[in-house]
């Protein structure tokens, strides 16, 4: 909604936010733009073309963004309704200890399940005290669920954050008055509870989603270089770790990445317009 | 006891952190009544409703709903159904699906639900109002949808918690004379909680007044306002004079230095007693003619009457005049036999002075907190 600016105040108070905008998302998006459809010759769609040389690359991206995102879903949301239901006490302490991992680096925590997973790392070194150095360990790095596992790790708390919020803003009396209207408690969940967090759902798969499908170095620490999601390729295009250097094609790529994103957040929030009351805050 | 008794409660206690919230408290309701807990927030009130409506477990007694024990007996599971503080209504859902909700977790047909839903909406008025979602109607229209819902799934007793304390006060006498209107039409019970006493005295059949998570009276609103029980009540429900007195034998009474006639009697010789005097009782005339004199010493104009602070032997009385008085007059008092009530003396005796710090302003704001704190009164 267009909303004119308010009494008293006037248009320069925009100025740092127009800056800002037009600096770094306006101007950025718009190189994206020139160089996905520019090449030597000039104009071209060629680059685009491109994605279908790695439909495979993308397809792996969304497939794996998609189980973390569920997996994220299906973790967070009962952690987010223990904790709405909790004491004021145990909910400070349980929205502290959720953000407690986001105050070191990403990088770092990523590196930590490394040495954890591999198979040297911390599981197969206790497996192998148990069952003697012949126990040949688990494969448990390079491989998909690594991935996975990295991406449900670190994004997780953008899943329950906004759930959490969604369901501490349901009045306790909606469910007092939905009980003493003859519901049991799989209609009070079904028919209250449920609906009222689809905006905090959505926020979170939203917020959950776009990370992991855009992720290059969960799949390069934990999948180990061998399985290529879509932002390692975008990333090599750039940086030509490849030995290929050609902003064209990685600008195209991202392109495509974030028009998707677009969509799937579009039809997201589609969902969302019956539920007025906004939990987490949408994206788009 | 009747045997129309709808809900009986017998022996009632709640504490919460060890603090008493009700006291033994005994209690039976008659099928059809509009029945009123009234009493200052704090007072149990609430409490006693929760306990009726199943929200809350006694710590001691019975709940008794037509000759059955229903302790432990979870809220959907007895045919009473609650209208809260705040309006519960489901935001997700229209007017319409608000209404229908406990008809379809009843899992009944369709069609039904539907003849139910236009009833239901015939009768508090909202007819048109289907599709409309909660955020977009008045507070006056959310607490009709409330109480269509809550009457939707016909329960036999509606429990009805402050249900019009967020309504401005023209709203709130509309309100009042519908839920009236309402309840004589479907001739179900209505047990009804509030602090206002105007709402309890116009409404209500039977009014239970409440204090310290005791009954301080149950009675019919005239009897409550013309025989209060002790100085809680009568300071409670209107406006008194309440001055300490000593029956000299029956039907004779002094105070204030006078001897009156009055109605009562059956007190001890001699026997300190209070008594009440109601404003509008108290006549003024002539200070020849008056049994008590005393000097003006305030005058507050209300529309209907001037109401009169005077000050007799250093005691401060409001009496209530259509006659203008001013500011230093010495007037006589006049008050008849039956304007006299006599009171046992009682723990309240004593905690109601004159009307020397009473002021309007203070009791608005009282009014208003007494509004606030109604969340305390758990």
């Amino acid at each position: 909604m267009r909303k004119s600016v308010a009494p008293g105040g006037s248009r320069a108070n925009l100025i740092p936010y127009s800056g800002w905008m037009t600096l770094f998302v306006l101007i950025p998006i718009g190189l994206v733009v020139y160089y996905a459809f520019t090449g030597v010759n000039g104009f071209t769609l060629s680059n685009i073309g491109w994605i279908w040389t790695y439909r495979k690359t993308l397809w792996l991206s969304v497939e794996l963004a998609l189980i973390a995102t569920v997996l994220c879903l299906l973790l967070a949301y009962p952690i987010a309704y223990g904790m709405s239901r909790a004491s004021a006490k145990v909910q400070r302490n349980a929205t502290l200890f959720i953000m407690l991992p986001m105050w070191m680096n990403f990088l770092v925590r990523t590196y930590a399940w490394m040495t954890i997973l591999e198979d040297t790392g911390l599981i197969n070194s206790a497996l192998r005290a148990i069952f003697g150095e012949d126990f040949s360990g688990l494969r448990l790095i390079n491989n998909h669920g690594a991935i996975v596992l990295g991406m449900v790790y670190n994004f997780l708390p953008y899943m329950i954050l906004p759930i959490y919020t969604a369901l501490t803003k349901i009045s306790y009396s909606l469910v007092e008055a939905s009980r003493d209207l003859g519901a049991n408690g799989a209609q009070i969940f079904g028919r209250i509870i449920l609906p009222m967090s689809v905006p905090g759902i959505i926020s979170g798969i939203t917020m959950v989603f776009i990370p992991s499908i855009s992720t290059f170095i969960i799949s390069k620490i934990l999948g180990g270089g061998k399985d290529f999601l879509i932002g390692d390729l975008i990333e090599d295009y750039f940086l030509g770790n490849s030995g290929v250097v050609n902003y064209n094609i990685g600008a195209a790529l991202s392109l495509v990445i974030m028009v998707l994103i677009l969509v799937a957040t579009f039809f997201m929030n589609h969902f969302d317009k019956d539920a007025k009351t906004s939990g987490g805050g949408s994206l788009v | 006891m009747e045997n129309n008794v709808i809900i009986d409660l017998k022996n009632i206690s709640v504490s919460f952190d060890g603090e008493r919230i009700i006291e033994n408290l005994n209690l039976y309701i008659r099928d059809g009544e509009f029945i009123t807990f009234l009493g200052p927030s704090g007072c149990g009130k609430t409490t006693t409703l929760r306990v009726i409506g199943g929200f809350l477990e006694p710590d001691g007694g019975d709940v008794i709903f037509e000759g059955k024990k229903m302790n432990g007996v979870p809220p959907h599971k007895r045919q009473v159904n609650t209208i809260f503080q705040r309006y519960a209504l489901f935001p997700n859902m229209n007017v319409y699906e608000n209404i229908a909700f406990g008809l379809k977790v009843k899992k009944l047909p369709k069609a039904e639900i539907e003849k139910k839903v236009k009833e239901m909406l015939a009768l508090v008025n909202l007819k048109g109002f289907e599709a409309r979602m909660p955020e977009s109607l008045s507070g006056g229209q959310q607490q009709r949808v409330v109480i269509a819902r809550a009457l939707a799934v016909d329960p036999k007793v509606l429990l009805l918690d402050e249900p019009l304390g967020a309504l401005d006060l023209k709203l709130r006498k509309d309100m009042q004379v519908e839920l009236k209107k309402i309840q004589k039409s479907l001739g179900i019970t209505f047990i009804y909680v509030t602090h206002d006493q105007e709402e309890a005295l116009s409404m209500s059949d039977t009014i239970v007044v409440m204090d310290a998570g005791k009954i301080q009276q149950i009675g019919s609103p005239t009897d409550i306002y013309n025989e209060p029980k002790n100085a809680f009540v009568a300071d409670f429900i209107g406006e008194s004079n309440i001055v300490d007195g000593v029956m000299c034998r029956d039907k004779v009474v002094s105070f204030s230095g006078h001897t009156f006639a009055c109605l009562d009697g059956g007190f001890a010789e001699n026997e300190a007693v209070d008594v009440v005097v109601r404003p509008e009782d108290v006549d003024v005339v002539s200070v020849e003619k008056g049994m008590l004199t005393g000097t003006v010493t305030n005058v507050t104009f209300k529309g209907v009457h001037y109401e009169i602070i005077v000050d007799i032997g250093g005691f401060l009385w409001m009496i209530q005049s259509t006659d203008i008085r001013q500011v230093g007059d010495v007037i006589g008092l006049q008050i008849e036999p039956d304007a006299i009530h006599i009171m046992k003396k009682s723990e309240y005796s004593g905690m109601f002075g004159d009307f020397s710090s009473f002021s309007e302003e203070f009791d608005e704001l009282s009014d208003v907190n007494a509004g606030v704190e109604v969340e305390d009164d758990a």
